[in-house]
């Protein structure tokens, strides 16, 4: 059993949950996930690892509540326990010397990306944060994201903090960086790096993203995450996650990740009264 | 000599296709006396060298005879740590029945009913005749790594030496292929549960979601353990390589099965496991992985449909998995060669395209290869499809160990008779040495490897 340590809602419906899970702590790499389940019995969901403390042998994960599980663990406190956190799963991010990066984050990819943004600026880069939200209210984890880069620029849908509008305004963001881009990462929904690499592709600025595909195992073991990127079919839990944007199939992956769409209210339908016993 | 055997009996076929409780009942004690009085105790058992871990056949046989069914589960744990595992699911017309002075004439004797008689039996007396006095403990450690039957023979087996075991394995539970693949209806979990149970009980430690490789590597294992057994299995599946792959409908075995499975998603949605509803089904492959799928979709309430390259004859599966599935209403759809899987504009399966094929000439292995007929390309109507046309070994575990001799398709290579890997300090056996292969094969392996292991550590220990 892992233990709960914490259980905050950093956001509306955005959750920090740390647990102990010490052998992951110590194991893991940003861009890493772990496999959790909420009850015994129940589903495998990945969520990213966004932060951890080897010493001290926690892990940090940030969830969106969408659904049936992420529904449970939103009701999860200090004392509680899950059956499941297997981990650090997937391939670190490439990480190294690029130059100037631009880190992007949105939903639960504002946390995601904090990881990966704190190794790049260890490793001498410059880090811009560029995070998304429909909203300012939206926006999590702030602090922790002003340590670790040289710049942050917000973006809302509905103009109140930074530039309005969407991701889209990362192709006039790049241009207006002095010295040049050499290489963006973005973390989110698949909408949100989808569209992110569009704007990043006229520029030919590589992209990778860390991408959302349904998964089971997360070891390679049953398949469900294969995507198609550059023509080659990949599991995304053991090639991936991380791929270059510019490669991906997103057509496909989209289709493949709403293949349970109905059945998933179901049980989100069934599962609702048991949250009042 | 009395050719009948004694049959088993079994749920309906109209009834068992509805649910997901075993199939068949197993041997009243008066059947398998009767049973086991057709033996012939022979002087040279052709049964026994037919077992891959040389089971004493005759004596257990006798012992139920005698009604001694104590006495007759002592002897198969000598030699077989998981009986009510091997009687249920062992390929035993092949292996020990096959080798039965019975079998030219057919009539062999029900070996493994009658094991799997015993093992019932014992578990009904809430009884593991396999425990033996608590050894004295010999300080030394062992990871075994994976909690499949070659992972848990090994811990069995290095527990009662007096070694501390602790097994490591990536899913949520123990028991390999056992739980997550092989279905309720053949292998009920709760025997799979008992046997990991009695394990524990002896002291084994079991450590599930640590995916070795990835929590922690096998060198760092190594700096706390004396010696290590690899039985990671071959769970990496494959697909054709045809169009259409990854339209949503289309799974490997180890999808579906698990999603069913260790998931339990056949009870959905009173688990959160999310599964389709299917209304027809091809599943691709004629192994024992196929059947499973196959009988698993119908039981969902699909029309399944079994599609195999070659004809009946040289069906891979069991012959009694055959005849179960064909008894459910499974259909066959033999010499088909999948094509292409077919999708609408919302990227599900609606087909699956396949060609007619006849068998040609025999071939140097004596087995008549299927050619296709020209012109005969035709289109399945299916919503969902299958992949069950094989596994092999996970590259986790080879591609993080230094210093591991890995073959040319992946797998650890190890001596056979110790399971000795290149690597120091390091065993391996199961599926991830041989590639798929059999259950009792893999705990034979085991049983080697940790005669190998101890046989190491006792070396250390006169240090
Ligand atoms: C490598 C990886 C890392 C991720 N990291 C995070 C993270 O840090 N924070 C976060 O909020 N979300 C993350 N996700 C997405 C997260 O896994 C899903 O939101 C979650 O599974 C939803 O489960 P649910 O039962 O609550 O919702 P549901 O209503 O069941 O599902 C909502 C949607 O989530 C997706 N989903 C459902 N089941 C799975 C599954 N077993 N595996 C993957 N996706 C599924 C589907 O697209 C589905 O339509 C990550 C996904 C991947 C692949
Ligand atoms: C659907 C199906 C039906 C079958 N039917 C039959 C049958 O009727 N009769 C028969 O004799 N055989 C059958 N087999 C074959 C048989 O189940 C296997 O040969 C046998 O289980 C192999 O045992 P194993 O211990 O080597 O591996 P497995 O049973 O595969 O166990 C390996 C274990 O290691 C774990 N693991 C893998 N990697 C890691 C890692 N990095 N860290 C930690 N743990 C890890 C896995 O999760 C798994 O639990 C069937 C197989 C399948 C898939
Ligand atoms: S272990 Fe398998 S092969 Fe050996 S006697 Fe038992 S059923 Fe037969
Ligand atoms: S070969 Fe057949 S008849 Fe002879 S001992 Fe074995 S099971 Fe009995
Ligand atoms: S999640 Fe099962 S293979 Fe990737
Ligand atoms: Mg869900």
């Amino acid at each position: 059993m892992i233990p709960v340590l914490e259980r905050t809602m950093v956001a509306p419906n955005i959750h920090n949950l740390r647990l102990q899970a010490p052998d992951v702590a110590r194991s893991a790499k940003p861009g890493q996930f772990v496999i959790l389940q909420a009850e015994e019995d129940g589903e495998r969901i990945p969520l990213t690892i966004s932060d951890w403390d080897a010493e001290k042998g926690d892990i940090t994960v940030v969830f969106m509540q969408v659904g049936a599980t992420t529904g449970k663990l939103a009701l999860l406190k200090a004392g509680d326990s899950i059956p499941t956190a297997a981990g650090p799963l997937g391939n670190p991010m490439e990480l190294g010397n690029f130059g100037t990066v631009i880190c992007v984050g949105g939903c639960y990819g504002i946390a995601s990306i904090y990881p990966i943004a704190r190794a790049l600026k260890e490793m001498n880069n410059r880090v811009i944060c560029v995070v998304e939200a429909r909203s300012s209210f939206l926006f999590y984890w702030q602090e922790k994201l002003r340590k670790t880069s040289d710049e942050m620029i917000f973006i809302t849908r509905d103009g109140s903090l930074g530039r309005r509008g969407h991701i889209n305004n990362l192709g006039s963001i790049i241009p207006s960086i002095k010295g040049g881009v050499d290489r963006v990462i973005i973390n989110g929904c698949n909408y949100v790096m989808m569209r992110g690499c569009e704007e990043t592709r006229p520029l030919g600025i590589k992209t990778i993203v860390s991408l959302n595909t349904l998964m089971i195992d997360g070891t390679g073991m049953c398949g469900v995450c294969r995507v198609t990127v550059n023509g080659s079919n990949k599991f995304a839990c053991v090639d991936g996650p991380h791929f270059d944007g510019h490669e991906v199939n997103w057509d496909e992956l989209s289709s493949r990740r709403q293949a349970y769409l109905r059945e998933e209210t179901v049980t989100l339908r069934t599962s609702a009264p048991e949250k009042e016993r | 000599m009395n050719l009948q055997r004694v049959e088993m009996s079994k749920q309906k076929p109209e009834v068992r296709r509805q649910n997901f409780d075993e199939v068949a009942f197993g041997y009243t004690p008066e059947e398998a006396m009767a049973e086991a009085s057709r033996c012939l105790d022979c002087k040279k058992p052709g049964c026994v060298g037919n077992c891959p871990v040389e089971v004493n056949i005759p004596d257990f046989i006798r012992c139920i005879k005698a009604g001694d069914f104590a006495e007759g589960i002592r002897i198969i744990r000598q030699k077989n740590c998981l009986p009510a595992v091997t009687g249920r699911v062992c390929p035993q017309e092949e292996q020990c029945e096959g080798g039965c002075v019975f079998a030219k004439r057919g009539g062999q004797i029900a070996i493994g009913r009658l094991e799997r008689f015993l093992a019932d039996w014992e578990a009904s007396q809430g009884i593991n005749t396999g425990s033996i006095k608590k050894p004295r403990p010999t300080g030394r450690k062992v990871a075994v790594i994976g909690g499949g039957p070659a992972g848990l023979t090994v811990a069995g087996d290095l527990i009662q030496l007096g070694h501390q075991v602790t097994v490591y394995e990536a899913l949520h539970k123990v028991g390999g292929v056992l739980v997550y693949g092989i279905p309720e209806f053949r292998l009920p979990k709760r025997i799979v549960r008992r046997e990991v149970d009695y394990l524990t009980s002896l002291g084994v430690e079991m450590v599930t979601s640590y995916v070795v490789g990835k929590t922690r590597t096998v060198d760092s294992l190594l700096e706390e353990y004396d010696a290590i057994f690899v039985g990671s299995g071959a769970g990496l599946p494959w697909f054709m390589e045809i169009p259409g792959n990854n339209l949503n409908g289309v799974y490997s075995a180890n999808e579906y099965l698990t999603r069913m499975n260790l998931m339990k998603g056949y009870t959905f949605p009173s688990v959160q496991t999310p599964i389709k509803q299917h209304h027809r089904v091809a599943v691709i492959g004629g192994g024992n992985v196929a059947m499973d799928c196959a009988r698993t979709a119908l039981r969902l309430g699909a029309e399944a449909h079994i599609v195999y390259r070659r004809s009946r004859q040289e069906l891979p599966a069991r012959l009694e998995e055959v005849e179960n599935a064909e008894e459910e209403g499974v259909i066959f759809d033999f010499l088909t060669l999948p094509l292409a899987c077919l999708g609408n504009e919302n990227s599900w399966v609606t087909g699956l395209s396949c060609q007619k094929m006849e068998l040609g000439e025999p071939d140097a292995s004596g087995r008549r290869s299927p050619v296709a007929i020209p012109g005969s390309e035709f289109v399945m109507p299916v919503d969902a499809i299958i992949y069950a046309i094989g596994n092999s070994p996970n590259p986790l575990i080879p591609s993080t160990t230094p210093g591991l001799a890995i073959g040319r398709k992946g797998n650890i290579e190890a001596e056979e008779a110790t399971g000795k890997t290149s690597k120091a300090r390091v065993w391996a056996g199961g599926d991830v040495v041989t590639g798929a292969a059999t259950v009792i094969l893999a705990m034979g392996a085991g049983r080697k490897a940790a005669r190998a292991i101890h046989r190491y550590l006792q070396t250390l220990e006169e240090e």
